[in-house]
């Protein structure tokens, strides 16, 4: 099984062209305190979450550089989806939710009382598990973004919108149906349909919760596809079950384990040779 | 032994869903018969064009209109009061209250549809309509305006209560996209949410307009009972449902003409409220197809 992800790493490095450079720059132990530099996008420190009394993330810090991919892997409930809710608060319903730490995005601290949630949430773009169009038609749900923001200006709205389909690799299977409903697409369809929403809005980070995991192989091969292109535009952070699919697509991965950042380092060497007995242990498919 | 316990239970459970099924093709059938003879003696033509109704008078006429437009005028008035308080009342409880909130205050709201109509009626007629008087002098004691007040009052948990079932329904991934987008509350509820939740919305408020076509005793007491082709509410109208209660305590001779108005009027209530109650169940149907 390991030398399958051998394989597949290096087989990667061939579509991408800024991968040996990302390779070669230092990443912080995960456990060690990040100095907060200006090259990192996203920055967490010493960050706590607990739903009542159960704590559902433990210490976390991390640095994301940005334009590039990472992905957090980790048993179910291990904390990776709460962990990724955090950096667009999209926690902030949850009842008895309550969070300590820091969590900086362009050397802003998202959870201090000032910022903005709609803002921040222009910037940062997510992606959910299982595809969730609006019932609405296809250009009211790519629009729906810019509508809210209140733009009227009709032109610039169909440029955007033809630009985040486009974008978003649909484009040529849509352009004749705009106006049908966004429930009569397939599936993968619709996932690539709310990654354009997404995009429309213009975000500098995607977060994609499970993106893949409703579709089938052909679809999610099209939107790791997709994911890859996006790189070059946008910091993208993914949870995933599939470690293939963060070992295919990442430059850094991240393994969470009962809340806690077990190891945080670059996708070859978490898939090639951990530092941690558990990551491997997760990894190779030995429990998990 | 047990077998022919089960065959009993059985038989018995069937023969309760048949007696429904029966009584209610028995009502459907008396009304027809009954409204069937009525229109032997009266045209149809005359039912629905003329613009009187005086079966009980010297000078008859049977024409439906006025208890027609006395029905729908204090319809028109009660689902005028009912949609934006039960609308506001289901947007706040599934997008706005929390959890707690919501779960004791729904109950008590439909207590409002539990109060006995005649106390609804009677609090119309000696509450409402005086303090209405204030600021509409030539208000009649009997008036639409108050009955319909009222009636809307009392269709506001018919309203408010299946609509927040509809906007709960809608799954909380739709929400999260559009927070997710950077939507406020408000844009997220009104933009996403309603339009999301439309169909039951409207099945709400058709199933309120049917309750509010057939209520009796409040407009019985507060509308008054003058059949009249009118639009002003605040003068004493009749509708469909005042005027059997009229007619019913009276003492019509059983099997005359006019007792027979009761069923006509009666078959044309019950035509109103199946229609709506068909239109309803269709985009219930369709509704349900669209979320599975």
């Amino acid at each position: 099984m390991e030398s399958r992800f051998i394989s597949e790493i290096n087989g990667k490095k061939n579509y991408s062209n800024t991968m040996s450079d990302m390779m070669s720059e230092k990443i912080e132990d995960a456990k060690t305190e990040a100095p907060i530099a200006e090259k990192y996008k996203l920055q967490t420190k010493d960050v706590n979450v607990y739903y009542g009394d159960f704590q559902a993330i433990k210490d976390v810090s991390m640095s994301i550089k940005p334009k590039s991919i990472t992905a957090f892997i980790g048993p179910s409930g291990c904390g990776k989806s709460t962990f990724l809710r955090l950096f667009n608060r999209m926690n902030d319903y949850i009842e008895d939710f309550k969070m300590e730490g820091k969590i900086k995005i362009d050397d802003k601290n998202i959870y201090k009382e000032k910022i903005q949630l709609e803002q921040l949430r222009k910037e940062v773009g997510m992606v959910f598990q299982k595809p969730n169009p609006f019932p609405k038609s296809i250009f009211e749900n790519v629009a729906y973004g810019l509508k809210i923001q209140g733009i009227k200006d009709k032109k610039l709205i169909a440029d955007r919108v033809e630009k985040a389909l486009v974008q978003a690799d649909l484009w040529n299977e849509v352009k004749n149906n705009l106006n049908k409903s966004a429930l009569t697409l397939s599936g993968g369809q619709q996932q690539r349909l709310c990654i354009a929403r997404t995009l429309a809005v213009e975000p500098s980070i995607l977060l994609m919760d499970e993106p893949t995991s409703a579709l089938d192989p052909i679809s999610t091969a099209k939107i790791e596809e997709l994911i890859h292109h996006l790189k070059q535009d946008y910091t993208i952070i993914i949870v995933t079950h599939n470690m293939q699919q963060a070992a295919r697509i990442s430059d850094y991965t991240a393994f969470f384990y009962m809340g806690e950042l077990i190891e945080f380092d670059k996708t070859k060497k978490i898939f090639t040779n951990p530092e941690k007995k558990r990551t491997e242990n997760y990894i190779t498919g030995r429990f998990g | 032994m047990r077998k022919i316990r089960e065959f009993v239970i059985e038989k018995s459970l069937l023969s309760s869903a048949l007696i429904t099924v029966a009584v209610t093709v028995g009502i459907i059938l008396v009304l027809a018969v009954e409204a069937f003879s009525f229109f032997q003696e009266v045209s149809i033509f005359d039912f629905f064009t003329d613009t009187e109704w005086t079966p009980l008078f010297t000078k008859k006429h049977y024409g439906i209109l006025p208890l027609l437009t006395g029905t729908l005028l204090t319809t028109f008035i009660a689902i005028s009061v009912a949609l934006p308080i039960g609308l506001s009342i289901s947007i706040y409880l599934s997008e706005y209250a929390p959890r707690s909130f919501r779960k004791t205050i729904k109950p008590l709201l439909e207590l409002l549809a539990a109060v006995p109509t005649v106390v609804y009626g009677f609090f119309a007629l000696v509450v409402v309509t005086p303090f209405l008087q204030q600021f509409i002098p030539n208000l009649s004691g009997f008036n639409s305006l108050s009955a319909g007040i009222v009636m809307g009052i009392m269709i506001i948990p018919f309203v408010s209560s299946l609509s927040e079932d509809a906007l709960f329904a809608v799954p909380k991934a739709l929400r999260e996209a559009s927070y997710g987008m950077g939507a406020t509350r408000l844009q997220t509820a009104f933009k996403v949410v309603v339009p999301a939740a439309s169909s039951g919305i409207i099945v709400s408020i058709i199933l309120a307009i049917s309750r509010a076509i057939g209520e009796t005793m409040i407009v019985a007491i507060a509308a008054g009972q003058q059949p009249r082709l009118t639009l002003d509410p605040t003068v004493p109208v009749e509708t469909i449902t005042a005027y059997i209660v009229q007619v019913s305590l009276g003492d019509v001779q059983h099997g005359s003409l006019e007792y027979k108005t009761i069923f006509a009027a009666g078959i044309t209530l019950f035509a109103l409220t199946f229609l709506l109650n068909t239109i309803s169940f269709q985009i219930r149907k369709k509704f349900r197809q669209k979320y599975d």
